[in-house]
């Protein structure tokens, strides 16, 4: 009989807060011989088979931890090498730049800013839309993706964001949602895909897209 | 397509189950919260709200614990309130899994805090909980007042004022409770549900008052609310969150089934 392999999902704490529901919704889909890590060292993430990045609260202040924290390294070097997902402020750290806070530079692995809605945001019948971005919303696939199976195109995930990417190079682009305008909601290339959305609150659609991680082998 | 309206189920735990005090007279029992939560996640609950309502500060570990509980097997967002005073009391909740916390009381004696909270956790997690009552008298122009105690003790602040100053300190969303609808089944207060919705840019919650299906469709389409909050017709069975999903569709408002 062989071995049968055992995997690690390393979910990458950099103090920005509640990792919890990440990691109790990665355990819920997991299987026995796949162990999930919550961790801010650089050596556990890059030994990890798989690397999440979450990422919840201001962008200067998730960007400012995670070099103060001295993950920068191990981070891009998941990106270069194995299956990593990004999420919510998680995407917009991956672009050039954001343009909270009154401009932080990001990580720019994908090119492209992250965007305000504005508080004046609009529905094009001129209809006042609330800022955050808070709630349910469907998420068109714009192409086909191992993180995708299973999930119904127009599924709707769960959402809290005032800012969305505008990536430069529109094959990069996985999703879309539509809120006033549509928007870029997953970015894929290689290895590395993000979403804006949180899967750990989007119910079973949600947790597919984390059971598909947890099985993907990191090729498109 | 488009953003759905939410309706969220909420919780008010006292030492331990989930109650309703039924006109504040009788309090009845409806189980276990995590059982509760449980059960509402799979009838399709948006969201699920946990209101500490026990009064004294002992029993605080005993809602870490059930939050926890909740969030390792409840995958929709969960907000927790009452009794949050201090930041240690967001991270606490936070950390056991909660999502957003519900801040009261605390923003009433002390706005600053909502300021604090949301520059050192994000706005997103801020929902700032308001109980408002109607102090206008018959034929004069509207208007609302915020009340605190269970809306005992008026506090002199006016309603949509102040929400919109709670957003400009930071509130990512506002739950509105009527305090004059509260636990009465008669429907929300569409007038101060549509003046606060409309005067601020962050999403508002409905509550106090729901007594059927329909009010939960006025609250959206008469009050202008972006998500409707329900504990007893969902509590006793009188209603499943997938009934009410239906007829706010059947209304024409996008929701997710």
């Amino acid at each position: 009989m062989s071995e049968v392999k055992k995997s690690t999902v390393a979910v990458i704490d950099y103090g920005m807060g509640n990792l919890h529901s990440v990691a109790k919704a990665l355990e819920h889909v997991a299987d026995d011989n796949t162990t999930v890590v919550v961790t801010s060292d650089p050596k556990v993430i890059d030994a990890a088979d798989r690397v999440l990045l979450p990422g919840v609260g201001a962008i200067r202040d998730c960007i400012g931890e995670m070099y103060n924290a001295g993950l920068v390294p191990s981070i891009r070097k998941a990106m270069a090498e194995k299956p990593f997902l990004a999420i919510c402020v998680g995407i917009q750290s991956l672009m050039s730049h954001s343009e909270e806070n009154s401009g932080v530079d990001c990580l720019n692995h994908f090119k492209g800013n992250a965007l305000f809605f504005g508080e004046e945001h609009q529905d094009r019948d001129g209809s006042k839309l609330k800022v955050p971005h808070m709630g349910w919303n469907q998420v068109k696939q714009a192409i086909q993706h191992p993180l995708w199976a299973d999930i119904p195109d127009n599924a709707r995930f769960y959402f809290v964001h005032s800012f969305y990417v505008v990536p430069e190079n529109k094959s990069e682009v996985a999703g879309t949602c539509d809120y006033g305008l549509e928007f870029c909601v997953a970015l894929a290339r290689d290895n590395v895909f993000a979403v804006q959305f949180h899967p750990e609150k989007s119910h079973k659609d949600g947790l597919q897209l984390y059971k598909n991680f947890i099985h993907w082998d990191g090729k498109p | 397509m488009g953003l759905a309206k939410r309706i969220i189920p909420c919780l008010d735990v006292d030492n331990g189950r989930v109650v309703k005090g039924v006109q504040f007279l009788d309090i009845r029992d409806a189980g276990d919260p995590v059982e509760v939560a449980k059960r509402y996640d799979e009838q399709g609950a948006d969201e699920i709200t946990f209101l500490d309502i026990t009064a004294s500060s002992d029993d605080r570990e005993t809602t870490v614990h059930m939050v926890e509980a909740i969030a390792s097997q409840v995958f929709i967002p969960l907000t927790v309130g009452g009794g949050i005073r201090t930041c240690e009391d967001i991270r606490r909740m936070l950390n056991a899994g909660a999502d957003k916390v519900g801040i009261n009381t605390a923003a009433v004696f002390n706005p600053e805090f909502v300021r604090e909270a949301a520059q050192r956790f994000g706005s997103q997690c801020i929902v700032v909980a308001i109980d408002a009552k109607k102090v206008s008298a018959e034929g004069e122009t509207d208007k609302w007042e915020i009340f605190t105690h269970g809306g005992r003790k008026p506090t002199g602040l006016d309603a949509v004022e102040w929400a919109k100053k709670m957003v400009e300190y930071g509130a990512g969303e506002i739950l509105l409770t009527s305090m004059d609808r509260d636990g009465t089944k008669n429907g929300f207060d569409l007038g101060v549900t549509r003046a606060i919705s409309e005067a601020v840019h962050v999403p508002v919650i409905a509550s106090g008052g729901v007594g059927n299906l329909e009010h939960l469709v006025d609250g959206v389409t008469k009050g202008k609310a972006d998500a409707v909050l329900a504990a007893s017709i969902f509590h006793f069975g009188e209603y499943s969150i997938q009934e009410a999903k239906q007829c706010m569709v059947d209304a024409g408002i996008e929701m997710r089934l």
